[in-house]
């Protein structure tokens, strides 16, 4: 399915380290274009670090180094020359809890835009808000309350409205770290409804806790265990005739 | 998890060990059942015996409410715990594989029912002894593929896989004797055909123990080897390793 697409990103021999101790222990992986894939692993394995790596949230984390090569198109994103809030917006992320900013559902969105100066003119930025809307499968239930906060929408809500903040400023990649685990199962299948949307234009990397949920939405599924990458491949080879045991163990719900 | 423990045990859940052993020792039983009903079915027809005919017809019934109750557990287990991986094999083995059971179930009632039509006729009917030898070459090798079923044992399955072209052999062979008899006597042909039906009922018994050893391939494996032929099938399984 996904082995003659281009890869979109490539991470090799990336360790990271909290001070001495060593949370991720080489990890090489490609992320190809409009590909989701999955990493998932017990807890504490490094699943929510690695993700943080490719897109250099880690470099607000005091004490974190990370090594080794990761490119985006090519082109390494710890270079000295890569903007890391350019890079953030190239390589988008959202969080397990939905965390719109204080302010108005349509700010919220065109804050990226405005900051990237992405809109010329006010026309534009409209535009750019509905269609993020739109993509998030969230404008027509907002398109009437746009200056009302989006904190005060519900929790799917919210987190559709992170997912347009995300795709307002164009990305090529989207991170998210567990973004259903505060939804429903309604809101949850809305998320993973767009999901499978966007992957026609984003690439898409998860993390995510159930096994279900990887198994439903991604192409490839990553197992990760004590911070490194045990096995990675086709979602449904590794669902029904997993290569390695540990990953076998863990998505059969055995002791590891 | 090493093929020869319990590899289904040894869950988390404890309550997920139960139901999986219980759907597992429940389809056995239910391969036992069947088995008996095959080599029973044969016996009352070449011992010309109707009351273990009747018997068998009976018992049928209670093979059918085995695959429904298997098929119930199976469900429950698909919708309440997700099963993945060698899990998910087993599970879907079995659905499967319970209808291969229940069919040989099937054809053990038809051979029942053509044993007390051969009852009724005075003289003892021709084929009789391939009936006798088809009757057990596929009782073992149902018996077999029970056997590595419950082993996980794929090489004794393979060699069941492979052993379904003797008793199609046999079966020709029986078959176009048959045949010459009909044509030297046509007096016989109406009690010929009941016997051929026989044979025919004999040799789908083989094909469903033949499904049952694939099943188990793949089941332990993870490998599809349906419509394979053999020599692919030992390249298959080859690369494996
Ligand atoms: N800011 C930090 N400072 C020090 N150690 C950290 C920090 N963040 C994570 N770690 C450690 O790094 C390891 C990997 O943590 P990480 O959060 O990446 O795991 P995870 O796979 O995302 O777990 P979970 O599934 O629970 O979210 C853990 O041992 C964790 O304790
Ligand atoms: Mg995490």
């Amino acid at each position: 399915m996904s082995t003659n697409k281009t890869v979109r990103m490539s991470a090799n021999d990336v360790r990271v380290f909290y001070g001495d101790k060593e949370a991720i222990k080489g990890v090489s992986v490609d992320i190809m274009e409009n590909e989701v894939i999955a990493f998932i692993g017990p807890s504490g394995c490094g699943k929510s670090t690695f993700l943080r790596c490719l897109n250099r949230m880690n470099d607000t984390i005091e004490g974190c180094r990370v090594e080794g090569e990761i490119t985006l198109d090519g082109n390494n994103i710890y270079d000295s020359r890569m903007d890391p809030v350019l890079l953030r917006a190239r390589v988008g992320m959202v969080f397990q809890r939905p965390n719109p900013f204080p302010k108005s559902i349509y700010e919220n969105v065109a804050y990226g835009p405005r900051i990237h100066g992405l809109a010329s003119s006010k026309r534009d930025l409209d535009e750019i808000v509905e269609v993020s809307l739109s993509k998030a499968g969230l404008w027509d239930e907002v398109k009437d309350r746009l200056m009302e906060p989006g904190t005060g929408l519900s929790g799917g809500q919210q987190q559709r409205l992170c997912i347009a903040r995300t795709i307002a400023v164009s990305p090529e990649v989207i991170l998210m770290d567990e973004p259903c685990s505060a939804l429903d199962p309604i809101a949850t299948a809305t998320v993973e409804e767009l999901i499978e949307e966007l992957s026609s234009q984003f690439s898409i990397a998860i993390v995510t806790h159930s096994m279900q949920q990887a198994a439903r939405v991604s192409n490839r599924t990553a197992y990760f265990h004590l911070g490194k990458l045990i096995e990675v491949g086709d979602t449904d080879e590794v669902f029904t005739k997993p290569k390695n045991e540990l990953t076998e163990a863990y998505i059969t719900g055995r002791f590891g | 998890m090493k093929k020869d423990g319990n590899v289904y045990g040894n869950h988390i859940s404890q309550s997920f060990n139960e139901e999986l052993a219980a759907l597992k020792s429940r389809f056995l039983e239910m391969g036992g059942l069947v088995e008996t009903q095959v080599l029973q079915a044969v016996k009352a027809l070449t011992e010309r015996d109707a009351e273990l005919a009747n018997l068998v017809r009976d018992e049928d019934k209670v093979v059918d409410r085995y695959e429904m109750k298997i098929d119930d557990a199976a469900i429950h287990i698909l919708a309440r715990r997700q099963p993945t991986a060698r899990d998910l094999r087993l599970v879907v083995s079995i659905i499967k594989a319970v209808s291969d059971l229940e069919r040989i179930g099937d054809e053990s009632k038809k051979i029942a029912k053509l044993a007390l039509q051969l009852v009724e006729g005075d003289k003892t009917p021709n084929g009789l002894t391939e009936i006798r030898h088809i009757g057990q070459h596929v009782a073992t090798m149902l018996n077999g593929a029970l056997e590595a079923f419950a082993r996980l044992d794929v090489e004794k399955a393979v060699e069941i896989i492979k052993e379904d072209k003797n008793v199609d052999a046999e079966y020709k062979t029986a078959s176009r004797s048959l045949m010459t008899y009909m044509m030297e006597d046509p007096r016989t042909i109406s009690e010929c055909m009941s016997v051929m039906w026989v044979f025919r009922a004999l040799e789908r018994v083989g094909d469903h123990a033949c499904n049952l050893a694939e099943h188990i391939v793949y089941m332990v494996e993870g490998e599809d080897v349906r419509h394979t032929k053999i020599d692919q099938l030992n390249e298959q399984l080859k690369r494996l390793d």
